[in-house]
């Protein structure tokens, strides 16, 4: 008798075990709260401000979402990675959602059982250098010591690299951006090599960011996107399709200005579409029919987003370049509303 | 007649001898049956949590698998003392982790050794400064958390040192120490090597190659030590016999060095100094960041608490014996050697395998400093780029087992040899 209750028991638990990972939706609602894994700290893209709120082009992703599912932008936990953390705090339901500068790679994707539902942000792997080196290109770069995020896809593309091109070179591994920002300015190495982006940014707060020089160099292709688990495809859709609906936004010229008026019905029936005021989309995603208007809300379109956090207007400065709209010559597409 | 009685009487009590009541009311069988429960609870409760993980794993679609060790590994690693390259398998990585793990642990456990014993001693000391400056020192040290003085030890190193680059120019602003043989820079400290003209290459020993030179080096010291033993049993022997000690130093000094400088000479080794080319130092031998402080952190973090050991073992020796010792006419220096310390030893070896246990285990947090030890490769990047995170820490957990296994096997025995010996 006694057994066959703690037999029970243990099997129940492992029932519920289970199931919890098929309604994501359903406990970020109970919860009211949304779970975002972001990067430790890299301004421009996810870092906290000097009030403690979380600011940034992954944040914004994070409060699009949590606008479209609880209508709030702010009810977001966010809690930050390290490159070598965030695959394991993802899968084990630490985290609801990745938004944190990740690759979409093949292995990523099909061994490591990961789903990245879209690219926010088209990169490529560079390298930062001290003017003073009198560098002009990462072909000079044999026998240089370099500071390298561990865990990261640039660790290997860099091991690629420098084999391709004959060239010797003394990795210093690091966990965080902070810590290789600290070590690149100690000079205890002469290269920091991440994402262009990442180097644009780590760059805008130094002291003195004229000093430094990204090469021109750019040795690889980082597609980086939010990731979600495998296995729950509502949960994957929401993400997903909240990150097109920030894309159409800028395509469609719906503005975090206009959208409210928008949203009373206008001509375009993709825009209504998008809206809510026409067909039933927020109901197929499990979501009230003015998901789309929240999201936009809460930072903008993709492009009012970008221009605010790491645009040529900021200190990051980064120009749009791959990540202009399609129409614009850049690969930013939405899939379309219908 | 009375004995067929208790014929009968025995029989009846064997027949009720066990009832299935008894295995709770019994006090023969109680504890039995309570062990046997309990057991029975664990052995489900493991394989409640084995089921689980298996069932779990399933459902992400995971098998289990060490396939991954086989795979290209795909990156660098900085400090390697085998031959490793990024076209290396992940299994080879993690031998290279295993072996820096290894170096750093040697290396930390002898200088803990050593300042443990000399900081011991001399906290007994009889002047007043050197005591308490002994006191100072294992007090600082063994109550601040080792990971802080890793910390500390590479922030000093990477922003108080020059960089190579000061070393350049006409009037640098860094100069080489030691006759130009040795610098310290934010990159780590640049030793000259030991080369030799004549290398007799290597041995291919499984996954290892070491150099035939260097292991003929090993080979002859230990001999060395060897047959000076034997010289000195000589000597005592003939001192027993004819009451006359021969002289033997200069015979010691032949047969310690002799042999060693011959086979230098003999293979031409030369000293390869640093020097200053490109971005950073060539050639000597590079000591990074990551491994000084590793080594300094743990090694004078653990030296404080195997003075006190050693402290503990010194005070643990009778009052008596020393007076005796000085009623014989030995000196201070030779009773600590000669009668204390020898009787002290039982009482320090246990707690100093302890001590050499949690040094080895404290290097898993070399990650810290970026040292590439077992903890960075393969619980680290290689867990990381395979997603193979429960293969991988099992798999690290049991080397970690098998190094801590190891060393107090070893150290047990020693310690059966040293230990009083009650006849």
């Amino acid at each position: 008798m006694k057994k066959s209750v703690f037999v029970g028991a243990f099997a129940a638990t492992a029932l519920v075990a289970g199931m919890a990972q098929a309604q994501m939706l359903q406990s970020i609602q109970d919860r009211g709260e949304l779970n975002c894994g972001v990067s430790t700290g890299l301004a421009g893209f996810s870092a906290p401000d000097a009030n403690g709120v979380w600011q940034g082009f992954d944040v914004a992703v994070c409060r699009a979402v949590a606008a479209a599912i609880l209508d709030d932008a702010m009810a977001v936990n966010f809690v930050p990675t390290t490159g070598q953390t965030r695959f394991s705090a993802l899968a084990s339901g630490e985290v609801d959602m990745l938004a944190r500068n990740t690759t979409w790679t093949f292995t990523r994707d099909i061994d490591l059982r990961l789903t990245f539902v879209g690219v926010n942000y088209y990169d490529g792997q560079g390298f930062m250098v001290s003017r003073d080196l009198g560098v002009s290109s990462a072909t000079e770069l044999d026998g240089a010591t370099v500071c390298i995020q561990t865990g990261t896809t640039t660790e290997l593309n860099l091991a690629d690299y420098f084999r391709a091109n004959g060239m010797n070179y003394e990795p210093v591994p690091i966990e965080t951006n902070a810590e290789a920002q600290q070590q690149y300015l100690a000079g205890a190495c002469d290269v920091y090599t991440t994402d262009v982006s990442g180097l644009a940014a780590t760059r805008a707060s130094f002291e003195s960011p004229d000093a430094h020089v990204i090469l021109p160099e750019v040795i690889s292709k980082e597609p980086l996107g939010p990731v979600v688990r495998d296995g729950d495809k509502e949960w994957e859709g929401i993400v997903r399709w909240t990150l097109f609906a920030l894309v159409a936004a800028e395509e469609l010229g719906i503005t975090s200005a206009n959208v409210a008026e928008l949203a009373q019905g206008t001509d375009n029936p993709e825009v209504n579409r998008l809206l809510g005021s026409e067909g039933e989309f927020g109901s197929m995603l499990g979501l009230e029919s003015d998901w789309a208007v929240r999201a936009i809300s809460a930072g903008g379109n993709y492009g009012e987003i970008f221009a605010a956090n790491i645009g040529d207007q900021t200190p990051i400065g980064l120009a749009r370049g791959l990540n202009a709209l399609w129409t614009q010559g850049g690969l930013q597409y939405a899939m379309p509303f219908r | 007649m009375s004995t067929s009685t208790d014929q009968r009487y025995t029989k009846v009590e064997h027949k009720k001898s066990f009832q299935l009541s008894m295995l709770l009311y019994d006090q023969r069988y109680r504890s039995i049956t309570i062990q046997v429960f309990f057991l029975f609870m664990l052995m489900l409760g493991a394989a409640w949590l084995i089921d689980n993980t298996v069932n779990n794993l399933r459902a992400l679609g995971k098998d289990f698998s060490f396939a991954f060790l086989n795979n290209p590994a795909g990156y660098d690693i900085n400090q390697r003392p085998v031959e490793y390259n990024s076209q290396m398998t992940h299994g080879r990585a993690a031998l290279v982790g295993f072996l820096n793990t290894m170096i750093l642990a040697v290396m930390a456990c002898v200088l803990a050794t050593v300042l443990g014993v000399v900081a011991g001693v001399l906290r007994l000391s009889n002047n007043w400064i050197v005591g308490r400056l002994m006191t100072v020192y294992v007090e600082v040290f063994r109550n601040i958390p080792t990971l802080l003085w890793i910390l500390i030890f590479g922030a000093i190193m990477t922003e108080a040192m020059p960089a190579p680059s000061a070393f350049r120019g006409d009037t640098p602003a860094a100069s080489m120490i030691f006759n130009e043989s040795v610098a310290i820079t934010n990159r780590g400290v640049y030793i000259p090597a030991i080369m030799f003209a004549r290398d007799l290459g290597s041995l291919q020993v499984g996954p290892v190659a070491p150099s035939i030179s260097w292991l003929l080096v090993i080979v002859i010291i230990a001999a060395g030590i060897w047959a000076n033993k034997l010289l000195i049993a000589h000597a005592t022997r003939v001192q027993n016999a004819t009451g006359v000690r021969p002289k033997t130093w200069w015979k010691s000094i032949l047969i310690l060095f002799g042999p060693i400088i011959l086979f230098f000479i003999a293979l031409g080794a030369h000293l390869d100094y640093p020097e200053l080319r490109g971005f950073n130092f060539a050639g000597g031998t590079h000591l990074r960041n990551s491994l000084i402080a590793m080594w300094l952190g743990l090694g004078i973090y653990t030296g404080a608490f195997i003075a006190e050991i050693v402290r503990a073992g010194i005070l643990a020796i009778n009052k008596g014996q020393t007076e005796a010792a000085y009623a014989l006419g030995l000196q201070p220096g030779k009773t600590m050697r000669l009668v204390i310390l020898p009787q002290a030893l039982r009482v320090i070896i246990p707690p100093l395998i302890s001590n050499y246990l949690n040094i080895t285990k404290n290097t898993s947090l070399g990650l810290a400093v970026g040292y590439m030890d077992l903890r960075s490769t393969l619980g680290g990047i290689t867990i990381n780029q395979t997603g193979r995170e429960l293969e991988g820490m099992m798999l690290m957990m049991l080397i970690y087992l098998a190094i801590s296994l190891t060393i107090s096997g070893v150290l047990n025995v020693y310690n059966s040899r040293v230990k009083l010996k009650e006849r």
